[in-house]
């Protein structure tokens, strides 16, 4: 069997006065129908420029400058212009972290919809609307109907992500990339939003990449999941798994400084240093300057190698998660 | 000890300008009236010096609208804003003005708070060098300095905001914010688009400034355990209203309201096991017709007749304890 989505090797890179720097490389990550893979990682991390590499929607002067991206086994990079568009949107959809960037601030939401549903789809003004509607309803918009009529700024922060997630769901897709689509959003509404992903997956056959820093949905939602770190992925495995025994020292501190694990009103427990900045990447392992198991063998850049039924990125792993 | 702020039974409601044509349709019945949204209704709040309040509700419930209206940023309908015991509107200009500035907003959608073309040096500099926070000479050192907090790399400061990370955008609005030196900070869904390490890093800044500076906070967030972390107090709204408020000790080990018992029920944990999402009971309640008595009386499944009916008023349940709930009485 083909997987839905395989990608090898991906590299995007962008050329500054400061010359070349690498945003992501070596990414590699395959997922089949209806499997959910959480993509998790510090914020600057390249989540988000993995997620429009995939797309091919990365901007310029940024560029994807190696690697394959084999959607049902049909390199993404080799279509043309106009048959990519063709997918996008209609085979694959991506929910942007930043609503804005997918609705029009002058256009009503009831155009910008249906506006989605007939550039892939010959049907009538009416059909297209109903269509509209019900997705608004599903994400859990009140009164779908008079909302359609509205412009983005009536609604509240939350809406407006889930008009974005409703849009995306429009030409039910075979694959959603979705950033940080439900960060705005409240338990019970997230659950709704997650409820009907688990569906499509299930259901639908959709598979889906869930970026997320939430690791608690990637707890509930993900069968795998890939945690990057400084543009590479760290670790890569089943979540369960990965969430009980993090192995690579980044996974292990994440998971130490989550609000839950720590004593209210207390400072909470951080990772040490600070986040290392794509321009001025340390050299061997990226981690190492804030890494507390590093050695003199860090100094060199550590691959990415399967280490009891995950892939770790890490020459010193966790041998016993410090979490639990 | 007097209030940092205190909200006096603001109400907002937004509406949609129509036409002529349309207004004259509706009046001879041709058409249903403008929707009208009630984003904020008859909502009264008090926050002490020095004090975090945390907010909390579903989404489109008005706590951004809370936030604005505080900040300023927009008209209450009905109702007053009192800073300190005064409002704003009765300072002479300068004073309003400096008062103002030291209530700063940080907006829930970093993006559209940035202006697009503008450098970080000129969106977290131009305020305090207009307000004489910092001098032209040195103030590539001060935004450094409020870049380096906020866990900005400061070499970063001649770029663009699309250049950076979603959770970068997030933190400029934050370093742009305490560029102001301001000793009020409403944080609306602040640390919502940041992974849980520097989340951690934004939360200990913001206790640390508590502590130095006796910052007060409004704290809005849908995230319970970063509300129960950092809040002294917690207010919980439902459609435009507070259906509960409690000190954070209280609220947590003992909601009143069954909407805020629904909400801590539905907290996400870590356990590692594949959950089935479920969605919410009953229907989601719209702002534009809101149901009567009880908002909450369609989803709560201790609902009575006279829930319907009745408004429930916000009452004393306890020490520091206020809920909106028949069952109360
Ligand atoms: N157009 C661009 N030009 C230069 N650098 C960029 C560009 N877009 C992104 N970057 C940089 O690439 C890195 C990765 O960004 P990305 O948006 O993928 O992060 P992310 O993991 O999605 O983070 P977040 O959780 O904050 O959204 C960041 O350091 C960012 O500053
Ligand atoms: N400018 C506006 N015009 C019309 N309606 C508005 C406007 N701003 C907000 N609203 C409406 O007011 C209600 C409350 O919005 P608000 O942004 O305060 O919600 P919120 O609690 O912050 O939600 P979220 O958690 O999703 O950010 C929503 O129904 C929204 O559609
Ligand atoms: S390779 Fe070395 S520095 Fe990197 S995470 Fe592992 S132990 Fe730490
Ligand atoms: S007033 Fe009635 S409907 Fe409202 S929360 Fe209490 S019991 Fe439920
Ligand atoms: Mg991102
Ligand atoms: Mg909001």
């Amino acid at each position: 069997m083909t997987a839905m989505l395989e990608i090898r090797s991906l590299k995007t890179e962008v050329v500054t006065s400061e010359g070349r720097v690498t945003l992501i490389d070596d990414i590699n990550l395959e997922l089949a129908a209806g499997e959910v893979m959480g993509l998790v990682g510090e914020s600057g991390s390249g989540k988000s420029v993995t997620g429009l590499s995939i797309m091919g929607l990365i901007d310029k002067p940024a560029q994807v400058t190696g690697g394959q991206v084999l959607f049902k086994g049909k390199d993404l990079r080799n279509l043309s212009e106009r048959e990519i568009r063709s997918v996008r949107g209609n085979r694959i959809a991506m929910i942007f972290q930043d609503p804005m960037s997918t609705l029009n601030p002058v256009l009503r939401i009831d155009t910008q919809m249906m506006e989605v549903v007939h550039a892939h789809e010959k049907i009538s003004k009416q059909a297209a609307r109903e269509r509209a509607r019900d997705a608004l309803g599903m994400v859990g918009i009140p009164s779908p109907e008079e909302r359609l009529s509205a412009y983005p700024h009536q609604f509240s922060g939350g809406m407006r992500q889930r008009v974005a997630i409703a849009i995306a769901l429009l030409m039910s897709p075979d694959l959603i990339i979705a950033d940080e689509p439900t960060t705005a959003l409240d338990v019970t509404i997230q659950a709704q939003i997650l409820s009907i992903v688990q569906k499509l997956a299930r259901d639908k056959g959709t598979a889906l990449i869930w970026i997320t820093h939430d690791l608690s949905v990637v707890a509930g939602l993900a069968e795998k999941v890939s945690v990057m770190y400084a543009g590479r992925i760290a670790e890569q495995g089943k979540t369960a798994d990965l969430l009980r025994r993090p192995m690579h020292p980044y996974t292990n501190g994440l998971i130490a400084s989550l609000p839950a694990h720590n004593q209210r009103g207390s400072r909470l427990k951080q990772i040490s240093g600070t986040t290392p900045s794509v321009a001025n990447m340390p050299k061997g392992c990226a981690f190492h300057p804030r890494c507390a198991s590093a050695t003199q063998l860090c100094l060199s850049p550590p691959q990415l190698e399967p280490v009891e039924g995950r892939l770790l990125r890490c020459f010193h792993p966790v041998m016993e998660g410090a979490s639990s | 000890m007097s209030n940092r702020l205190e909200v006096r039974s603001v109400s907002k409601r937004f509406s949609r300008k129509c036409g002529l044509v349309e207004r004259g349709a509706e009046f001879m019945g041709l058409k249903a009236p403008n929707p009208v949204v009630r984003a904020l209704d008859d909502v009264s709040l008090t926050v002490a010096e020095g004090e975090v309040v945390g907010i909390v509700g579903e989404s489109g419930c008005g706590k951004s609208t809370l936030g604005r209206v505080v900040a300023g940023l927009l008209q209450a309908s009905e109702g007053t804003v009192l800073f300190r015991d005064k409002r704003l509107q009765d300072l002479p200009g300068e004073d309003a003005e400096a008062a103002r500035l030291k209530v700063q907003m940080i907006f829930q959608d970093p993006s559209s708070s940035l202006n697009p073309r503008q450098r970080v040096r000129e969106i977290i500099g131009a305020a305090p060098l207009h307000h004489g926070l910092t001098t032209a000479r040195e103030l590539d050192d001060y935004v450094s300095q409020q870049m380096a907090r906020a866990g900005l790399d400061p070499s970063m400061a001649s770029r663009f905001p699309h250049q950076f990370s979603g959770g970068q955008r997030q933190r400029i609005g934050i370093a742009r914010a305490l560029a102001v030196q301001p000793d009020m900070l409403i944080c609306d869904e602040s640390v919502a688009a940041l992974d849980v390490s520097i989340q951690a890093q934004i939360l200990n800044l913001f206790l640390d400034l508590r502590k130095q500076l006796d910052l007060t906070y409004i704290f809005i967030s849908h995230d319970l355990s970063v509300v129960e972390h950092i809040s002294d107090r917690v207010v919980v709204m439902y459609l435009g209203r507070v259906v509960e408020e409690a000190t954070v000790e209280e609220l947590f080990s003992h909601p009143n309201h069954p909407y805020t018992r629904a909400l801590l029920q539905e907290r996400p944990s870590l356990d590692p096991v594949q959950r089935s999402f479920s969605a919410i009971e009953g229907e989601i309640p719209s702002p534009l017709s809101p149901p009567s008595g009880c908002h909450f009386h369609p989803r709560c499944p201790l609902a009575m007749d006279r829930c319907r009916i009745e408004r429930p008023e916000l009452r004393t349940v306890g020490s520091r304890h206020k809920s909106a709930c028949h069952l109360n009485d």
